[in-house]
């Protein structure tokens, strides 16, 4: 995936050459094409999230009546104040943060760890351990649900529920195959030179993974840990069985809750807030979320 | 220790307990351990446990008894599940149908834009980082039947309208599959694009050379330079659709009149939609005949395309 660098393949302008571009009908069926898309692409990916960022501050009653008038009687700003304090969506707020940063810690250690066992230190076993998480890649999720919930309210050896202990989010997080395989392939792709040097150096299978394979690795831990947070602040079904305690659970699950017990300025203020984080996440690592994208396509293919 | 050793390769010799630490052995044992926990304990062991929990009857209060094949009699047996299968089917169908071309000409479209390429992509992106749960409470919104929903208010305007979205047998599964639609088919542009990278772009120059046209290009070189990656979009993205579940139970819980019931929607109500106890056998032998399904159908569908796959 790696080696087959994009410099020596294409550089853009492929399938159009400079020639079609000089033809005016070209220039002008296409260029019009494109510019259509521009502002379709605004209209149906954007428009929705600013008439939810508008209707946020608008008063309930405008928004009941004229949903498309631009603040016909003023902004209510006060919708945000309530929801985040009265409607408690600050606290589900942190309560969703929690959750992120402990699963992507959680998928972050097992991806780095597993994948650097398998590809760098390579036991023997490795090949049984690669075809059982392989399998699992192809186990749709569905099939793990119930025994997984009985898991966490009945534990084997362990006789304590782990109903509304966010462990019971955490370590499950942890078990995608996806994140290794994808980590265990950068690393194959990592120079053996410099790993040979590293250990004449006298550097043992620790320091190699701290000092020289983690720091080469950032591209892909980027990828991992965008991915890692969103699917976290995505989940709905998995927390919504765990934590039945409203006051542990996240954005996610509250929010339905939420709907029928508040107005609906309030509760378009609280579904803005628990889409900002992920709108900001993406425009700030957009790279490492497209890159990601393509690389899954990739990797199942 | 192994931290000393300058090279840790695997000793032919005589395995002893000292040569494999020595050797490195205990190193990578060590640094398998958290993967090994972790995927035995939520994901090996629970597959194994499906298949066993789908021939018991079993809901956590009392002790588990074997049932045999009881729990697929009864999953079979109810009334439900031909409805929920068609639900299903037709929402793949339906999703294919909204959410396969569109992708495929954007991305064309947007390979060969000039200027502002990653705003395009960004664009197309943005639904996708959307919470799941926040876009259907959003488009649960839009769809109000009212005169003055968001969607009926915009079709007013050119006289159409009102329509019950939600609330109507005929509008309910084709609305949710629209929004799944905008809330999936970014990520399709996204893969689409980074295939269309890869496309050899000697090909197209020979082409010019020899005076194709834009359209001769697409069709004979942008298209079956994109096979793999079409088939398997399709694949996965009916893979992925016939487990829908967020959907029908947020926008509607299956109803009305229980024309969004799905296959997924099913097994959460053997499950947990029952505050008695759930009938935790019928929702395993359900998804374990779903998954048997999909992995059969793909199967099937692997080797119908495999001839034209390859490249």
């Amino acid at each position: 995936m790696i080696r087959r660098s994009r410099r020596s393949v294409s550089t853009g302008h492929a399938l159009i050459s400079p020639a079609d571009w000089r033809r005016p009908g070209v220039r002008w069926g296409l260029g019009g094409a494109q510019v259509l898309l521009l502002v379709g692409l605004v209209v149906i990916g954007l428009g929705p999230l600013l008439w939810l960022a508008k209707s946020a501050i608008t008063p309930t009653l405008d928004t009941l009546s004229h949903p498309m008038a631009l603040f016909p009687h003023g902004a209510a700003w006060n919708n945000l104040r309530e929801a985040w304090t009265n409607v408690h969506v600050g606290r589900y707020f942190w309560n969703t943060v929690a959750l992120a940063i402990g699963s992507w810690l959680s998928q972050i250690v097992i991806a780095t760890t597993a994948g650097f066992a398998l590809s760098v230190l390579r036991p023997k076993y490795a090949a049984v351990i690669n075809a059982l998480l392989l399998t699992t890649l192809f186990v749709p999720a569905v099939v793990l649900l119930v025994p997984l919930y009985i898991e966490i309210v009945h534990p084997p050896f362990i006789h304590h529920s782990f109903i509304d202990s966010y462990w019971a989010i955490w370590l499950p997080a942890g078990a995608s195959a996806f994140n290794v395989v994808v980590v265990k392939r950068f690393f194959d792709n990592l120079p053996r030179e410099i790993f040979e040097a590293a250990r004449i150096d006298g550097a043992g299978p620790f320091r190699l993974f701290v000092a020289v394979v983690l720091p080469m690795s950032r591209p892909i831990l980027g990828v991992v840990s965008v991915f890692a947070v969103l699917a976290s602040w995505k989940d709905f079904l998995w927390p919504l069985l765990v934590l039945t305690n409203p006051d542990r659970q996240p954005l996610s699950v509250r929010l339905p809750n939420i709907q029928s017990q508040t107005e609906l300025g309030v509760f378009l203020a609280a579904l803005l807030i628990a889409s900002l984080v992920p709108i900001i996440g993406f425009l700030v690592f957009q790279r490492s979320f497209l890159r990601g994208t393509g690389l899954g396509g990739a990797l199942k293919g | 220790m192994a931290e000393r050793d300058p090279k840790p390769v695997r000793y032919r010799a005589r395995r002893t307990p000292v040569t494999w630490v020595r050797g490195g052995g205990l190193a990578a044992l060590i640094f398998l351990l958290p993967m090994l926990f972790v995927f035995g304990a939520f994901s090996w062991y629970p597959i194994v446990r499906t298949a066993i929990m789908a021939l018991q009857h079993t809901n956590l209060v009392q002790p588990a008894t074997w049932v045999g094949l009881d729990n697929f009699r009864t999953v079979l047996h109810d009334p439900l599940l031909p409805t929920a299968v068609k639900n299903t089917a037709v929402f793949a169908g339906l999703a294919l149908v909204f959410g396969y071309p569109i992708p495929l000409v954007a991305a064309v479209l947007m390979s060969e834009v000039r200027r502002l390429r990653g705003v395009f992509s960004a664009l197309a992106y943005l639904p996708v980082v959307i919470p799941p749960v926040v876009a259907v409470l959003l488009w649960k919104t839009f769809y109000n039947g009212d005169a003055t929903g968001v969607f009926n208010t915009i079709l007013g305007w050119i006289h159409l309208g009102p329509y019950p979205w939600l609330q109507s047998q005929g509008t309910a599964l084709p609305s949710l599959v629209l929004e799944s639609t905008w809330a999936n088919a970014g990520g399709t542009v996204i893969i689409y694009l980074a295939a269309l990278t890869g496309v050899n772009s000697e090909l197209y120059e020979a082409a010019s050379v020899d005076g194709a046209s834009i359209w001769r290009k697409v069709w004979h070189i942008t298209l079956p330079q994109l096979r793999g990656v079409l088939l398997l979009t399709m694949i996965l993205q009916i893979i992925g659709t016939a487990q829908v579940f967020l959907e029908p139970y947020l926008f509607t819980s299956g109803g009305p009149a229980n024309a969004t019931v799905t296959v997924l929607l099913m097994i959460y109500n053997y499950a947990f939609g029952n505050s008695l106890g759930g009938d935790y056998g019928s929702a395993t032998a359900l998804s374990l005949m779903l998954a048997a399904f999909l992995a059969i159908f793909s199967l099937a569908y692997l080797r119908a395309t495999r001839s034209w796959s390859t490249r």
